[in-house]
């Protein structure tokens, strides 16, 4: 009698088990967790173009005594933009998420503004060191592009499966889930095409 | 009444078409896929010996691929999902590389998997392609840019004598492991065997002295005993897929049926342009 019983337990227990997983237990923790680790892929992308950024300084010293102006307006930036961090538990908060983007996009200007003058020096077009960086920063470039929309794309799969059914049961009652933020990559007058100054600074 | 029927005809059939316009590629016909045709069959043949030749040596997959139109996307953007649709290299080393050349863009571009960036680095496949392939395209022999490009590339992804043996050897190893006897399957048997068919069994002893009919607790195992039993049949069927895959990644040497591994790119490389 007793190990019919046991046996009956054992039966809802499984039984309940399965129904939980069919609503959420899982599935909702699997998806935050994919979102979390495809943001520390930006986040190392991001830091990878910050450690390239003090080379780009050194190659181009003394070469480039006019751009000092935007030398020095990319070392801020980039100081600003390492300076804001979100980790993995602020992926939530879209203020922060968006402080941080409107710093790194502020970067990427100034190192796109960066690199673009240095075309015009034959000295430092023709410099091997300064072309392997630049092709470095250009595929660092395309991997926070990638690694963003790899990112804004499980956040979109984590926010579809916490607000849909069965999911959205579990995901209410059990692990009381917040939808995350994705990045949004628009720097502040990115819509306003930019004046060309052709003169120097 | 007939204008709102149009209308709603009309958005639908926008919703329709929103994903047939999302970005198509060319179907992985082998290793050398010359969509836009620059390359003549000669050559072609040649290249896809020496691309067998490294993957047989060092098991990376490099794939040529040429595209007449890039549908406005950019060649970065349009190389990484490239790899990715395709599935080039292996899906645990994602050792996968493609050189894409858009001859009506005038662009090309080395795409590197996950696992070769730290081989075929972005500042070395700038120099590739800015010293192998773009002086010969602005010359117009755009093919034999294409297959100095190759050369460097293999030049650099080929191994040396004894990495290359290790790697074919772990390559075997893991193989064998996969087709080895399921231990997982034998401590699912041994779960269900004690934990459901030996209590039922007895279950089903006892009750022929009460004479009782089926209870609930009787159907709920009986439904459980399914779901396990389903379970084990997936399981052992996706771990004969898992085989299947990991046997496509190598099939490519034995004749013309080439398939990727199921490697992944994120943007590793570099681009160019004549």
């Amino acid at each position: 009698m007793k190990l019919v019983s046991a046996a009956r337990n054992i039966a809802l227990a499984a039984g309940l088990a399965l129904s939980l997983s069919a609503c959420g237990i899982n599935s909702v923790p699997t998806a935050e967790e994919n979102a979390k680790a495809k943001w520390a892929d930006v986040e190392a992308q991001f830091q990878r173009r910050a450690n390239l950024i003090p080379n780009l300084v050194e190659v181009t010293q003394g070469a480039a005594e006019n751009e000092r102006a935007i030398l020095t307006e990319v070392t801020e930036a980039r100081a600003r933009a390492t300076s804001i961090n979100v980790s993995a538990d602020d992926l939530g908060d879209a203020g922060k998420m968006q402080e941080f983007a409107a710093a790194q996009g502020q970067l990427s200007q100034g190192l796109g503004r960066l690199l673009a003058s240095f075309e015009a020096y034959p000295t430092i077009q023709s410099n091997q060191n300064y072309l392997a960086l630049q092709s470095q920063l250009e595929g660092t470039e395309n991997r926070i592009a990638v690694a963003i929309r790899d990112y804004n794309e499980a956040v979109r799969q984590y926010n579809t499966t916490i607000r849909t059914f069965p999911d959205i049961i579990g995901a209410n009652i059990i692990h009381g889930a917040d939808p995350l933020a994705p990045y949004e990559a628009a720097t502040e007058g990115a819509e306003v095409a930019p004046d060309i100054d052709m003169t120097s600074n | 009444m007939l204008r709102s029927v149009l209308t709603l005809a009309a958005a639908f059939a926008a919703l329709l078409a929103a994903p047939l316009a999302a970005q198509e590629f060319p179907a992985l016909s082998g290793r050398v896929v010359d969509e836009a045709n620059i390359i003549d069959d000669a050559t072609e043949a040649k290249l896809t010996q020496k691309l067998e030749a490294l993957e047989a040596q060092s098991q990376r997959q490099l794939v040529i691929a040429t595209i007449p139109d890039l549908q406005g996307y950019d060649i970065a953007e349009y190389g990484y999902q490239l790899g990715r649709e395709w599935g080039i290299g292996d899906a645990e080393r994602n050792d996968g590389a493609l050189l894409i050349v858009a001859p009506n863009e005038r662009k090309v571009r080395i795409e590197v998997g996950y696992g070769l960036e730290g081989y075929l680095t972005d500042a070395y496949s700038a120099l590739i392609i800015q010293n192998a392939i773009l002086p010969r395209a602005r010359d117009g022999d755009l093919e034999g840019g294409i297959v100095a490009g190759t050369d460097a590339i293999i030049t650099q992804l080929a191994l040396q004598e004894d990495q290359a043996r290790q790697i074919a050897a772990e390559a075997t190893q893991s193989r064998q492991r996969d087709s080895g006897f399921p231990v997982g399957l034998l401590v699912w048997g041994a779960i269900i065997f004690f934990f459901f068919i030996l209590p039922m069994i007895r279950r089903g002893r006892r009750r022929r002295y009460r004479g009782k009919g089926r209870d609930f607790g009787d159907t709920v195992g009986d439904i459980i005993l399914w779901e396990v039993g389903s379970a084990i049949v997936r399981g052992a069927l996706s771990g004969g897929d898992d085989w299947g895959g990991g046997g496509g990644g190598f099939g490519g040497g034995f004749g013309g049926g080439f398939s990727g591994g199921g490697g992944s790119f994120g943007g590793g490389g570099a681009s160019g342009g004549w």
